[in-house]
C-alpha cells in the first residue's frame, strides 16, 4: 500500500522590535542594556492612574513597513487591550491591536527553487512588549525588569501561504532586510528584536482544507527555525499515520533538546476578553501622512541589485551581495562616484570586506569607514602609488577604524617608488646580474619573466608598482 | 461669622486683603477637623501639620511678594482618595492600595497647588469610586453632616461631606456615573462633573476611563468655577483631554437666566422619584422661569437603557483597570500564597471588597468571548443613542434639568444589602457621563426631616459657562444655603 503523501502548510507570526529613542506609550528610552528599572515611569511600570500617549513615530515605522511590503494602510487604527495575568506584565493587559490593526492585506516575494512565489500578509499591528522576568534559583525568588516593558512591537502575520524550512527563511530573510533597509529595526534573532511563532499544520496532499495546527514559539534562529519545522512536520505526520488527531496546542522548542513540549492545548486557551483601550483615542491616517512616510521610503534590495547590473554593469553575484545591506549598498554608491571605478569598489566591498566581516564577525551594517576613504585607496592602487599588498594592509586599517590610506602609508614609507631613474637602474642591474633569464625569456620562455620581476621588486624593496616594473622590464629586454 | 463658612473666594478675597492670614485660615480649618473627624470620617489621610504650616507660610510669603495672585491662593482644600498625590498615601479607599504612596502627582492636583491652594489631606470614597454611598470604602463609611445616621452619598462622598463640615473650604471629586453629584446632593453642596476631556485624568486612578471625569465640590457655583478654571486645561499626558479655548473664564461667568431654554425630562418625573425631591426640583425650575428662562417638559426616551449599558461600560473597563492590582508592584499582599496564581488569587481576593469583587466579575463576564457582542458592544450602542438623544434635545434647550438623585440621603446600611436598587439610584446621573456632557448639581431645598435635596443642570458638551450662568442666577434668588448644624439643627427643626 501505498504511504499518504503530506503538505506541510506554514504561516508565521513575526515580532519586531522597532528602534525609536522612546517607548510607545512614554518618554522612557528604548536603550538596550541599561541597569534594571532604570528606564521606567509611571506609564511604563503601569502604576495607578498613568496614562499612555502614543509615540507616533511607531506610527510612521509600523506604516513604513506596511507600505513596503504592499499593504492597505487603514485610515483609522485603534488600540486594543489584551488581558492576561503575568507579573512581566506591569498593567496585567498588553496594549495591541486586534480590531483596527494599521495595516492589512499585503504581500511579499520570495525566491523558491521553482521560482518567483508571493507569501500573502494578512496584517500588521503595532503593541507594546513586556518586561522581563528573571529567576534567580539562588535566593528563590523571582525579579522582573520592566526596561524592555513599552517598548514598541509591530507583529506581522502572514497567510499560511509557506510550505517548508527553506521557504520560511527565504521570507524571513527578506522581511529582516527590507525592515533593516527601512531603519526600523536591527532584527536579531538571538537578542530578541525579531522573534517569529510558526504556525503549523500538514494536510495530504491535493487537499484544500487545512488540518489543525500548532504553534511553535521560542526560535531563537533560522537554524533552530528550520529544525523545528522539520521536526513538528514529522510529529504531526507520524500521529496522523498512526490514526491519531493533532492537537491544536502552543510548543515551546527547546534548542538544547532540539524538540518541542507542549505549553497550552486550546481547552485552556485564554480568553484575552480584547476590547478597545479607552485612554488612547482611534488614531487618523490621512492620504497626507501616508504620502509623506511613501516619499521617505528608501530603494529595497530587489529594485536596487537589479539597478546595479544594470547601471555599473555588475554581475548578478556582486550585485546581491552589495545590496544585502543597505550600508554597503550605499558605501558601494558612494565609492563608485567618488572613484568612478564601480567595479574596482565593488570588488573591494565584496571581497576583501566580507572577508574581514567575517573574520571580525560583524555584520554589513556596522561598517563605519567612509567612501572617501575607500575611493582615495582604489586611486591610489590604480594609479601605481601603491602596489595590492600594501593596499591590503591600508584597507585593513580603514576597515577597523577609517585610517586615511593616504596618510597611513605615507606614515609608513609604503608608496611605490616613482623615481625612474632607480627603477631603471635595477632593472639593468637585474639584467646584467641575470643574463640567463633575459636570454631564456628572448628565447620565448615566459616563465622566466616572474623571476626577473622577483629580482627588480627586491632590489626595489618592495616599494615599486608591479605595473609599472612590468613595462619597463618589457621594454629593456 | 466663622472663618470655616466662608466660601473659598471669599476666603481667598480675604487673604489677599491681608485680613486674614493663610495660617488662621489653615488653623481655622484644622480646628474644624479636628471637631468634627471623629464623628464625619471625611478623610482617609491627612497631610502631616507641621509641613502644612511651612507650606501655608511659604504660600504666604509669595501672595505677600506678589507673585501668587490667584482667587484661590491660601485657600485650604481636600482631594479625593483616587487622585494621585505625589508623597501623600493614596488608597481608593481600597485594602489593595494600602501602603501606596505615588511618586508623581496626578495633573488636577499639581494645578491645585500651583495656584496656591493647601493640600490638607485625601477625602473618604467608595472602593475605587463603586458605590453610591460611601459605605464600600475599606476604611469604614463616613457621616453625612446633616444627620450622622445617614450616609453622604458617593463615591466622592468624603469630599462632600468635608466641604459641607466646613473640613475643607473646596475639595476635588470624580465623576463616572454621579459620584460628584449625587453626593452633592445629599450633602448640600455644589459639584460640577465638567465636558469628558476638560480636566486631565492623569494621575486619577481609573475606574471607567471613558466615562471618568475629575471636578469641583464646594460651597457654591462661584467656587465651583473659580476651581474648574485651575484644573481644566489640556494636558499631553492624557491623551483623551480636550484643547478648549475658555478655561480660565468660568469665574467670571455672570448670573443669567433670561432667555434660557430649559428642558425638563418627563422620564426623569416618573415612578421612583420622591415627591419632595419632586417637588423641590420643579421649584428650582419655577424659580429659574420666574427670571425669564422658558421652561418645557419633553421627552428624552431611552432612559431605562442608560442604567444596564453604564453598568456594562464601566464594570468592563474597570475588570481591566483593576487588574493591575495584584500584589506584585505595590499595595497589598496576602501574607501566606502558594505561588504565582496563589500570590494573585489571595492578593485580590483579600485586597478588594465585595462591590468591586461584584464589578470585575460583571465586566469581565460581559468582555469574554461569545458573550462581547451581545453585552458590550450592546452597550456602547446605547451609549450612541443616549448621546444622540441628547443632541437633539440640545437643539431644542440650552439646559436640561432635574434631579441628581431620587431621594435625599438614606439611613447607613440601607443600600448595600440591594446593590440593584443602589445601582438604580444613578438613573439621573449617568446620562451625562455616557453622552460626555457637563452636569452642575446645586442645593435647592430641604425635606421635612431636613436633609439637603440637590438639583441638576445639564448643558451640552463645552456648554459649561451656560450651567454656571443659570446655577448664579438661581443662587441669587435661592440665597446662601446655609451649612449642617448637625444634631443642633435637627433639634432646631422639630
Amino acid at each position: 500500500m501505498r504511504e499518504t503523501e503530506y503538505e506541510t502548510v506554514i504561516g508565521l507570526e513575526v515580532h519586531v522590535e522597532l528602534a525609536t529613542k522612546s517607548k510607545i506609550f512614554c518618554g522612557c528610552s528604548t536603550a538596550f542594556g541599561a541597569a534594571p528599572n532604570t528606564q521606567v515611569c509611571p506609564v511604563c511600570a503601569g502604576l495607578p492612574g498613568a496614562l499612555p500617549v502614543l509615540n507616533r513615530r511607531v506610527v510612521e515605522l509600523a506604516m513604513a513597513v506596511g507600505l513596503a511590503a504592499h499593504c492597505h494602510i487603514g485610515r483609522v487604527c485603534r488600540f486594543d487591550r489584551k488581558n492576561y495575568f503575568y507579573p512581566d506584565n506591569p498593567q496585567n493587559y498588553q496594549i495591541s491591536q486586534l480590531y483596527l490593526p494599521i495595516c492589512r492585506n499585503g504581500s511579499l516575494s520570495i525566491d523558491t527553487p521553482a521560482g518567483e512565489k508571493q507569501i500573502r500578509i494578512h496584517e500588521i499591528h503595532m503593541e507594546e512588549d513586556a518586561g522581563k522576568l528573571i529567576h534567580d534559583e539562588w535566593s528563590d525568588c523571582s525579579l522582573v525588569d520592566y526596561n524592555r516593558s513599552g517598548v514598541p512591537l509591530i507583529e506581522i502575520v502572514s497567510e499560511p501561504d509557506l510550505r517548508n524550512a527553506e521557504e520560511v527563511i527565504a521570507y524571513l530573510e527578506r522581511l529582516r532586510l527590507l525592515i533593516r533597509y527601512l531603519g526600523a529595526s536591527d532584527c536579531r534573532l538571538q537578542e530578541g528584536s525579531m522573534r517569529a511563532d510558526v504556525n503549523l499544520s500538514v494536510r495530504e496532499a491535493g487537499s484544500r482544507s487545512l488540518g489543525t495546527r500548532t504553534e511553535m514559539k521560542n526560535l531563537n534562529s533560522f537554524k533552530a527555525i528550520a529544525h523545528a519545522i522539520e521536526g513538528e512536520r514529522r510529529r504531526q505526520i507520524e500521529r496522523l499515520r498512526e490514526g491519531k488527531s493533532v492537537v491544536q496546542e502552543t510548543r515551546r522548542w527547546d534548542d538544547n533538546k532540539e524538540a518541542s513540549f507542549s505549553m497550552r492545548s486550546k481547552e485552556d486557551a485564554k480568553d484575552y476578553r480584547y476590547f478597545p483601550d479607552p485612554d488612547l483615542p482611534p488614531v487618523f491616517i490621512d492620504e497626507e501622512w501616508i504620502s509623506r512616510v511613501r516619499a521617505r521610503l528608501p530603494e529595497f534590495q530587489p529594485e536596487k541589485q537589479k539597478r546595479y547590473q544594470e547601471q555599473y554593469g555588475l554581475s548578478a553575484e556582486d550585485s546581491r551581495i552589495l545590496t544585502e545591506s543597505r550600508r554597503l549598498a550605499e558605501l558601494f554608491e558612494e565609492t563608485a562616484r567618488l572613484s568612478g571605478l564601480p567595479q574596482k569598489a565593488a570588488n573591494w566591498l565584496t571581497g576583501e570586506t566580507g572577508r574581514l566581516l567575517k573574520e571580525r564577525g560583524r555584520e554589513a551594517d556596522s561598517l563605519s569607514f567612509s567612501p572617501e576613504h575607500l575611493a582615495a585607496l582604489i586611486g591610489l592602487l590604480e594609479s601605481g602609488r601603491i602596489n595590492r599588498n600594501t593596499a591590503r594592509l591600508a584597507f585593513a586599517r580603514m576597515f577597523d577604524d577609517d585610517t586615511d590610506p593616504l596618510a597611513y602609508v605615507t606614515e609608513h614609507g609604503l608608496l611605490t617608488e616613482r623615481d625612474d631613474s632607480a627603477l631603471e637602474e635595477a632593472v639593468r642591474a637585474a639584467l646584467e646580474e641575470n643574463p640567463g633569464p633575459a636570454a631564456q625569456y628572448r628565447e620565448g620562455k615566459t616563465k622566466a619573466f616572474g623571476f626577473l620581476m622577483g629580482q627588480v621588486m627586491r632590489k626595489m624593496d618592495k616599494k615599486a608598482d608591479p605595473g609599472h616594473v612590468r613595462r619597463l622590464l618589457e621594454e629593456m629586454l | 461669622m466663622k472663618i470655616t463658612d466662608l466660601t473659598a473666594l471669599e476666603l481667598g478675597r480675604r487673604i489677599r486683603g491681608r485680613e486674614l492670614s493663610v495660617r488662621e485660615a489653615l488653623e481655622a480649618v484644622l480646628k474644624q477637623i479636628h471637631e468634627n473627624e471623629t464623628r464625619i470620617h471625611a478623610y482617609i489621610t491627612l497631610a502631616d501639620e507641621t509641613a502644612l504650616f511651612a507650606r501655608a507660610d511659604r504660600i504666604q510669603k509669595a501672595i505677600d511678594e506678589g507673585s501668587l495672585t490667584g482667587p484661590l491662593a491660601g485657600v485650604p482644600a481636600a482631594v479625593k482618595d483616587n487622585i494621585c498625590t505625589e508623597g501623600m498615601a493614596t488608597t481608593c479607599g481600597s485594602r489593595i492600595l494600602s501602603g501606596f504612596v505615588p511618586p508623581y502627582q496626578a495633573t488636577a492636583a499639581a494645578r491645585l497647588e500651583k495656584a496656591g491652594v493647601l493640600l490638607l489631606g485625601k477625602t473618604n470614597m467608595d472602593e475605587f469610586a463603586m458605590g453610591s454611598t460611601t459605605e464600600t470604602s475599606w476604611f469604614g463609611p463616613t457621616k453625612n453632616p446633616w444627620d450622622e445616621s445617614r450616609v453622604p452619598g458617593g463615591s466622592s462622598g468624603g469630599s462632600c461631606a468635608a466641604v459641607a463640615a466646613g473640613e475643607a473650604f473646596f475639595a476635588l471629586g470624580s465623576d463616572t456615573g454621579g459620584s460628584i453629584r449625587q453626593p452633592a446632593s445629599f450633602c448640600g453642596v455644589t459639584g460640577i462633573k465638567p465636558t469628558y476631556g476638560t480636566v486631565s485624568r492623569y494621575g486619577l486612578i481609573a475606574y471607567g476611563s471613558s466615562l471618568d471625569q475629575i471636578g469641583p465640590v464646594a460651597r457654591d457655583t462661584a467656587d465651583c468655577a473659580a476651581v474648574l478654571d485651575v484644573i481644566a486645561g489640556y494636558d499631553p499626558k492624557d491623551s483623551t483631554s480636550v484643547r478648549r479655548s475658555d478655561p480660565g473664564s468660568f469665574t467670571s461667568c455672570a448670573a443669567s437666566a433670561a432667555g434660557l431654554r430649559i428642558g425638563i425630562p418627563d422620564d426623569y418625573l416618573g415612578k421612583g422619584l420622591d415627591p419632595e425631591v419632586k417637588d423641590a426640583v420643579l421649584a428650582a425650575a419655577e424659580s429659574l422661569q420666574e427670571q425669564g428662562a422658558q421652561v418645557r417638559f419633553f421627552s428624552l426616551g431611552l432612559v431605562r437603557y442608560a442604567i444596564p449599558a453604564y453598568y456594562v461600560i464601566a464594570c468592563a473597563e474597570a475588570s481591566s483597570n483593576l487588574a493591575r492590582f495584584d500584589g506584585v508592584k505595590y499595595g497589598f499582599r496576602a501574607e501566606r500564597y502558594e505561588g504565582l496564581h496563589g500570590m494573585y488569587k489571595e492578593s485580590r481576593s483579600q485586597g478588594f471588597g465585595s462591590e468591586v469583587k461584584r464589578r470585575i466579575l460583571l465586566g469581565s463576564f460581559v468582555l469574554s468571548s461569545g458573550y462581547y457582542d451581545a453585552y458590550y458592544l450592546k452597550a456602547l450602542r446605547v451609549k450612541a443613542q443616549i448621546r444622540k438623544a441628547f443632541d437633539e434635545a440640545f437643539r431644542s434647550f440650552d439646559l436640561v434639568l432635574g434631579p441628581a438623585a431620587p431621594a435625599a440621603a438614606p439611613r447607613l446600611g440601607e443600600s448595600l444589602s440591594d446593590p440593584l436598587r443602589m445601582y438604580l439610584g444613578d438613573i439621573y446621573t449617568v446620562a451625562a457621563n455616557l453622552a460626555g456632557l457637563p452636569g452642575l448639581c446645586l442645593p435647592c431645598g430641604k425635606t421635612k426631616e431636613g436633609l439637603p435635596i440637590g438639583v441638576q443642570l445639564m448643558a451640552d458638551r463645552f456648554q459649561e459657562a451656560k450651567l454656571f450662568g443659570a446655577a448664579r442666577a438661581y443662587e441669587q434668588v435661592r440665597g446662601t444655603f446655609p451649612m449642617p448644624g448637625g444634631k443642633k439643627e435637627k433639634e432646631a427643626a422639630r
